[in-house]
C-alpha cells in the first residue's frame, strides 16, 4: 500500500518544529515501527536526517514506541502499542498523521522522542517497597487474596508509557501514578508503605507540572495496557486516608 | 500546615470541587421543591409566604451564607484548576481526536455559562429583594402583616422573553455540568465500586436532566401564563 505521512520534525528541545511530507510503501504484515523503518531507510538513500522516535522491545511491555497516530496515542487499536499495531488497519492512500506526544511535563527531545524523566521521578518518590536483599522469599509465604492479587497484577501492567498523559487534554498522570501506587498498596508487601508511598508520589507528581484529573477518562480509552480508572479512586481515597489518619510518615516542610 | 498543604495538593483541590459541588447539588433540590410553590396558581401567595418564611428563618440565613461562599470557592477553585490544566496540557495536537465526553472536557466552560446566569438570576431576585430599598417590590398582606410580594417580581422578570431565553441557556449548561460532575464528585472522593457506579450513574443523569427540567418550567409557566 501506498501511504502519505504527515509527520512531526523537530531538531531538538528549543527548536521550533513543524510537519514534513513524506511517501512511503508498506506491506500489511509490516508492524507500524516497520513501516517507519523504511521511511528512514528511503531518508537516509537521500541522504537526509532519518526521523528520531523510540522502540526497545517491539513486543507490547517496554513503553518506549511513543507517538501519537492521527490523534490517538499509540494509534487507533485499543489495548495495543505502537510496536503491535499493524499496517493491515490501514488503506492504500491513507495519509497518517503522526506527532509526539503532547504534554508541558513530556518535552519533546527531538522528532517523536519525548522526556518522560517525570515518571522516573514519580517512581523514585515512592513506587518501591523497602525490603532487605537476602534469599529471594519462598513463593506462597505469603498468602494473597485472588482478588486482590489480580487487582494488583493488573495495575502492575502498567508499562510507563505515558500515553494517558498524552491522551489527556490536562496533562494529567493520575492514571499512571496511581497503577503504580494500586499493584503496591494491594499487597501485602506494599501494604505497611501505603501511607507514605501514595503521599510521596502524589506530591511529586504535583511538583513535576502535571494536571488535575477532571475524570474524562481519556486516559483509560487509550492505554495500551487498559489500566482503569478505578486505580484512581483508589489513589484518592488512599491519599486523603494518609493525610487524615497522619500516615504520611516524617514530612519535609 | 498539613491541612493547607493537602488543600493545594492535586488532589485537594478537587476535593474542594467535590465536596462544594455536592453541597450545591443537595441545595438545588431544595431550592427546586420550594419554587414549586410558584405552580399552586393561587396568584403567588403560597410562594409568597414561603419565601418569606426562608428569608426570615435564621437558620436558613447561616446556610445561605454558607452557600454563596461555596459558590465563591467552587467557581474560583474551577477557573484556577481549569487554567492550570490547559498549561499542562502543553500544545495542542495537529489531529484531534480526544476520547471522553463533550461535557467532562467543558466543565469550566459550562461552568462559566452557570455563574453567568448566577449573577443575571442573583441580580433579578436577590439584589432587587435586599438591596433594592423598600419600594422596589411590593407589599402584599395576606392577614399576618406586610409581606414582600416577590411574586410579583418574578412575574415582571419571566415576563421579558430575553430573560426566559438566558434562563434556558442557563439550565442547560447546568444540564450538562450535573450530567458529567454528578458521577465525577463520587470518583473524586474515591467513591467507586463496580457494583454501586452503575447506580451513581443512573442516579447521576437522572437529577441532571430532572432538575434543570424543572427549574426549567417555572420560566416557562410564568411566561406563558402572563402572554396567554
Ligand atoms: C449550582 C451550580 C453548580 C453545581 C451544582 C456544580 C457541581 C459540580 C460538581 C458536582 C462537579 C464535579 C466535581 C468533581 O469532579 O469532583 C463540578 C465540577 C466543576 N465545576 Fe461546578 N457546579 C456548579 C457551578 C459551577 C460554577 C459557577 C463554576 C464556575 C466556573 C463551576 C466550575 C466547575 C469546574 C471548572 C469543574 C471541573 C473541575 C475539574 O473536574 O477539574 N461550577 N461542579
Ligand atoms: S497507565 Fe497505561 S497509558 Fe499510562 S503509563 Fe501506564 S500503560 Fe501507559
Ligand atoms: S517498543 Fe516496547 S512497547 Fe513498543
Amino acid at each position: 500500500m501506498n501511504l502519505t505521512l504527515k509527520i512531526w520534525r523537530q531538531k531538538g528541545p528549543s527548536a521550533a518544529g513543524s510537519f514534513e511530507e513524506h511517501k512511503v510503501h508498506a506491506e500489511e504484515d509490516m508492524s507500524f515501527l516497520e513501516m517507519l523503518d523504511v521511511l528512514n531507510e528511503q531518508l537516509v538513500h537521500e541522504k537526509k536526517e532519518p526521523v528520531a522516535f523510540e522502540h526497545d522491545c517491539r513486543e507490547g511491555i517496554c513503553g518506549t514506541c511513543n507517538m501519537v497516530i492521527n490523534g490517538h496515542p499509540h494509534g487507533p487499536q485499543r489495548g495495543t502499542t505502537t510496536c503491535q499495531l499493524h499496517m493491515r488497519h490501514y488503506n492504500d492512500g491513507d495519509t497518517i498523521v503522526i506527532e509526539p506526544f503532547r504534554a508541558s511535563s513530556f518535552p519533546v527531545i527531538k522528532d517523536l522522542v519525548i522526556d518522560r524523566s517525570a515518571f522516573d521521578n514519580i517512581i523514585q518518590a515512592g513506587g518501591y517497597i523497602s525490603v532487605n536483599t537476602g534469599q529471594a522469599p519462598d513463593g506462597n509465604a505469603i498468602p494473597v487474596e485472588k482478588q486482590d492479587a489480580s487487582q494488583a497484577f493488573d495495575a502492575a501492567t502498567c508499562i510507563g508509557c505515558g500515553a494517558c498523559v498524552a491522551a489527556c487534554p490536562n496533562g494529567s498522570a493520575m492514571l499512571f501514578t496511581s497503577a503504580k501506587v494500586s499493584h503496591l498498596a494491594l499487597l501485602p508487601q506494599g501494604e505497611v508503605e501505603n501511607g507514605k508511598r501514595v503521599y510521596d508520589m502524589v506530591n511529586q507528581m504535583d511538583k513535576e507540572g502535571f494536571g488535575r484529573c477532571s475524570n474524562i477518562t481519556a486516559c483509560e480509552a487509550e492505554c495500551p495496557k487498559e489500566i482503569s480508572v478505578d486505580n484512581i479512586a483508589r489513589m484518592n481515597r488512599l491519599y486523603v486516608k494518609s493525610v487524615f489518619a497522619g500516615t504520611q510518615g516524617n514530612e519535609k516542610n | 500546615m498539613w491541612i493547607t498543604r493537602f488543600l493545594t495538593s492535586s488532589i485537594g483541590q478537587k476535593w474542594v470541587m467535590s465536596l462544594t459541588g455536592l453541597f450545591l447539588i443537595t441545595f438545588l433540590i431544595v431550592h427546586l421543591l420550594g419554587n414549586l410553590a410558584i405552580f399552586a396558581g393561587d396568584n403567588g401567595q403560597a410562594f409568597n409566604v414561603y419565601a418569606d418564611f426562608m428569608v426570615h428563618n435564621p437558620l436558613i440565613k447561616a446556610v445561605s451564607f454558607g452557600l454563596y461562599a461555596f459558590i465563591l470557592i467552587h467557581a474560583i477553585q474551577g477557573i484556577l484548576i481549569a487554567i492550570q490544566n490547559r498549561k499542562a496540557g502543553g500544545k495542542a495536537y495537529a489531529k484531534k481526536d480526544t476520547q471522553g465526553s463533550w461535557a467532562s472536557k467543558n466543565m469550566a466552560l459550562l461552568g462559566i455559562l452557570v455563574l453567568a446566569f448566577l449573577f443575571i438570576h442573583m441580580g433579578d431576585f436577590w439584589f432587587k429583594a435586599k438591596f433594592g430599598g423598600d419600594n422596589a417590590i411590593a407589599a402584599v398582606n395576606y392577614g399576618n402583616g406586610d409581606i414582600k410580594d416577590l411574586y410579583s417580581q418574578v412575574a415582571i422578570s419571566f415576563s421579558k422573553l430575553w430573560i426566559v431565553i438566558a434562563y434556558l441557556i442557563g439550565l442547560l449548561a447546568l444540564a450538562f455540568h450535573l450530567l458529567h460532575g454528578f458521577q465525577s464528585a463520587f470518583q473524586t472522593l474515591g467513591l467507586n465500586h463496580s457494583k454501586y457506579n452503575p447506580i451513581i450513574r443512573g442516579i447521576g443523569i437522572a437529577y441532571g436532566i430532572l432538575v434543570p427540567l424543572g427549574f426549567a418550567a417555572l420560566p416557562v409557566y410564568v411566561y406563558f401564563q402572563q402572554t396567554t
